[in-house]
């Protein structure tokens, strides 16, 4: 029962309107100022880019196995059941691993506070849980974002992209990145034009910590016999020259004193 | 008590430390943004890359003599393990003092102790951290107590030596891997000169060699500052282990880089390209010299090839947390005035307080006869302030 956001980058008319609502819905201002700017923050959750009258929407991806939650030493982030990448701020020490290990560089962080905190989409975890869609979704006059079970989303993108070859571009970016995110997008342009990466990896990114990680408990009784028997050898081996050391003298001494 | 005396390398450690605490404040009154040059584009800087990840490396010193000592029996060490853990005790209690400053939550810092998350190699790391500044502490505690005298704690520290020590080795060599481990989630962001599955063991290995390297620098600079014997015949065992452990790390960087077809990017002129043959100079050269038997049983090729080591290895960590990340970051980073400030006070503050310590401690053996390999080093003067801090 993974909830999944459907964004068809062809039917996106630039309006704005999923801006709006989701900063609404975070309790962010929003402005024209705002409204102008093409990058996401921590007080810009969502942002639609436009590069030559093409769109394209970027948001937390909510991958499958996000490194995001798996980096978090807090456990601040954490991938809900529902599919949602949600965030408690008052686990959060400010580490900002999640922002250097997320490969979206989706979380934000409120720089200009003197106490501040990780910002992302959380694909409206409180509507979402109550059986809402998300506030983007429900603001979209045209459909562009679509909300609903990741399998029958991510169907109907392969549906909508084999039925029209020439509108879209065939890729479906979040099926396979970094293991797959439950936010699908399809386009007609490159998804590469509006920052995303194409060469991201296939496999979820918290394996590759975990390959190493899962050694440690073995490596702690392994190490400590393996340390605790060279200090027994080389110290072993200095008592029994001593030792042997010591007999020689004695011998040497009966020897001395038979003559 | 002796009066205090101002000297020109105290006058110059105290101007590092009140430019360090006017920042301090800018760092708490304005936060992270008004302090930093980082971004959400670039959310570590040299807080974590110097501080932090060449801190711990710098602090490797303690783990590798103990087990040198203690485990492997090697007596003719003795006479600098105890300088060489009181550096890596302040070391680690300079990290943690720096990782306060790159925290945004910096009284959060004990969340890791009840909200676990065992995925997490900063879990992992903060964990190991902390357990092994407390090994270190009890480690340095016979030091202080046979100051004072007191028998009783000195005799029962001595009877669970051994085992502390074995605690320390386990626990460096986990977090002075997993400082690479950090890393290994990013393979789309680090550039292949430094991402590599084996970073972990790039991180260990290179921890050795700056563990000895700065034990050969501390021991060169404090027998000119505190007027001491060099205990050339030591460090000349050290400069051996040296070549080794960077033959062998060489050795495995070639074999890594060449496997992952990346040895050909090393001639394609660039940023990342000058900043790798900076590094890659650094750590052969003392290789190299090392390898030369006069440079060994030199006091001042020694402290070359040493002082070589450790900013190579500088370099490298640098290269891994900073100038590998900035083209995919798609943004260049230079360290804010504050954070160079911080930074530097908090390295004036690590020499300020290893020259009280040394002077109001018995640190240093007592020299029974002059030593016939005592040798004069030419280290260089920021080590006089070392010798008069405490004044």
């Amino acid at each position: 029962m993974s909830k999944s956001i459907l964004y068809d980058a062809t039917l996106c008319i630039d309006c704005k309107a999923c801006e709006q609502a989701c900063a609404t819905h975070a309790g962010l201002p929003y402005n024209d100022k705002i409204a102008a700017e093409e990058y996401q923050s921590a007080h810009k959750l969502t942002a639609v880019l436009n590069k030559n009258e093409k769109y394209m929407r970027r948001l937390c991806q909510h991958c499958l196995e996000p490194a995001c939650a798996s980096v978090c030493p807090v456990g601040a982030l954490e991938k809900t059941a529902l599919g949602p990448v949600i965030y408690d701020e008052h686990k959060c020490m400010g580490c900002r691993y999640c922002m250097a290990a997320c490969p979206f560089t989706v979380p934000k962080y409120e720089w200009e506070k003197p106490l501040p905190q990780i910002r992302k989409c959380t694909m409206c975890y409180d509507r979402v849980s109550r059986g809402d869609v998300t506030a983007c979704t429900e603001a979209c006059p045209t459909g562009a974002t679509k909300f609903g079970e990741r399998d029958a989303l991510l169907k109907e993108a392969r549906e909508r992209i084999d039925k029209n070859p020439g509108q879209y571009i065939n890729h479906i970016f979040g099926q396979t990145e970094v293991g797959g995110t439950s936010v699908l997008m399809i386009s007609s342009t490159e998804f590469t034009k509006f920052g995303l990466r194409a060469d991201l990896v296939s496999d979820p990114l918290p394996m590759y910590t975990f390959r190493v990680l899962s050694r440690i408990p073995d490596f702690v009784p392994i190490g400590g016999a393996l340390l605790g028997g060279i200090w027994w050898i080389t110290h072993r081996r200095e008592d029994v020259a001593a030792a042997e050391a010591a007999e020689q003298a004695e011998r040497d001494k009966n020897k001395g004193g038979r003559q | 008590m002796p009066k205090f005396r101002f000297t020109l390398w105290k006058l110059v450690l105290l101007f590092f430390m009140a430019v360090g605490a006017y920042s301090t404040w800018i760092r708490f009154r304005y936060g992270l943004g008004a302090s930093t040059n980082l971004s959400d584009q670039f959310p570590w800087g040299l807080w974590v890359g110097f501080d932090v990840l060449c801190g711990v490396m710098l602090a490797a010193g303690g783990f590798t003599l103990t087990a040198a000592v203690h485990i492997f029996n090697i007596k003719r060490l003795h006479a600098i393990v105890r300088p060489t853990v009181l550096t890596a005790f302040l070391g680690y209690v300079l990290v943690s003092v720096a990782l306060m400053f790159d925290l945004g939550r910096p009284y959060r810092i004990w969340h890791p102790l009840i909200m676990r998350n065992p995925h997490s190699v900063m879990f992992e790391v903060a964990y190991c951290v902390m357990l092994y500044t407390a090994v270190l502490s009890l480690e340095f505690a016979p030091i202080v107590l046979e100051h004072f005298n007191l028998k009783k704690p000195l005799a029962i520290l001595e009877k669970i030596s051994i085992p502390i020590v074995i605690c320390g080795v386990i626990l460096s060599t986990l977090h002075q891997s997993s400082l690479g481990t950090v890393y290994l989630i990013m393979p789309n962001k680090l550039h292949p000169f430094w991402y590599s599955p084996i970073l972990p063991g790039f991180f260990f290995l290179s921890a050795i060699a700056v563990g000895l390297a700065m034990t050969i620098f501390e021991s060169s600079m404090s027998s000119k500052y505190f007027g001491r014997a060099l205990e050339l015949n030591i460090l000349r065992e050290l400069g051996r282990v040296l070549v080794v452990v960077l033959a062998v790390y060489s050795i495995l960087r070639f074999e890594d880089l060449y496997h992952r077809g990346v040895l050909k990017l090393m001639f394609i002129s660039g940023y990342e390209q000058r900043l790798f043959l900076v590094e890659a100079f650094l750590i052969l050269c003392p290789l190299f010299l090392l390898c030369i038997r006069k440079v060994r049983d030199s006091a001042q090729g020694l402290y070359l090839a040493a002082v070589m080591v450790v900013l190579g290895f500088i370099t490298n960590r640098l290269n891994v947390s900073i100038t590998g990340i900035e083209s995919s970051a798609g943004t260049h980073y230079i360290p804010k005035w504050t954070e160079l400030a911080i930074t530097g006070a908090i390295i004036a503050a690590g020499f300020a307080i290893f020259g009280m310590v040394a002077k109001y401690l018995p640190i240093f053996p007592e020299e029974h006869e002059s030593s016939t390999n005592a040798v004069p080093v030419d280290a260089p003067v920021v080590a006089s302030a070392m010798a008069n801090a405490g004044d």
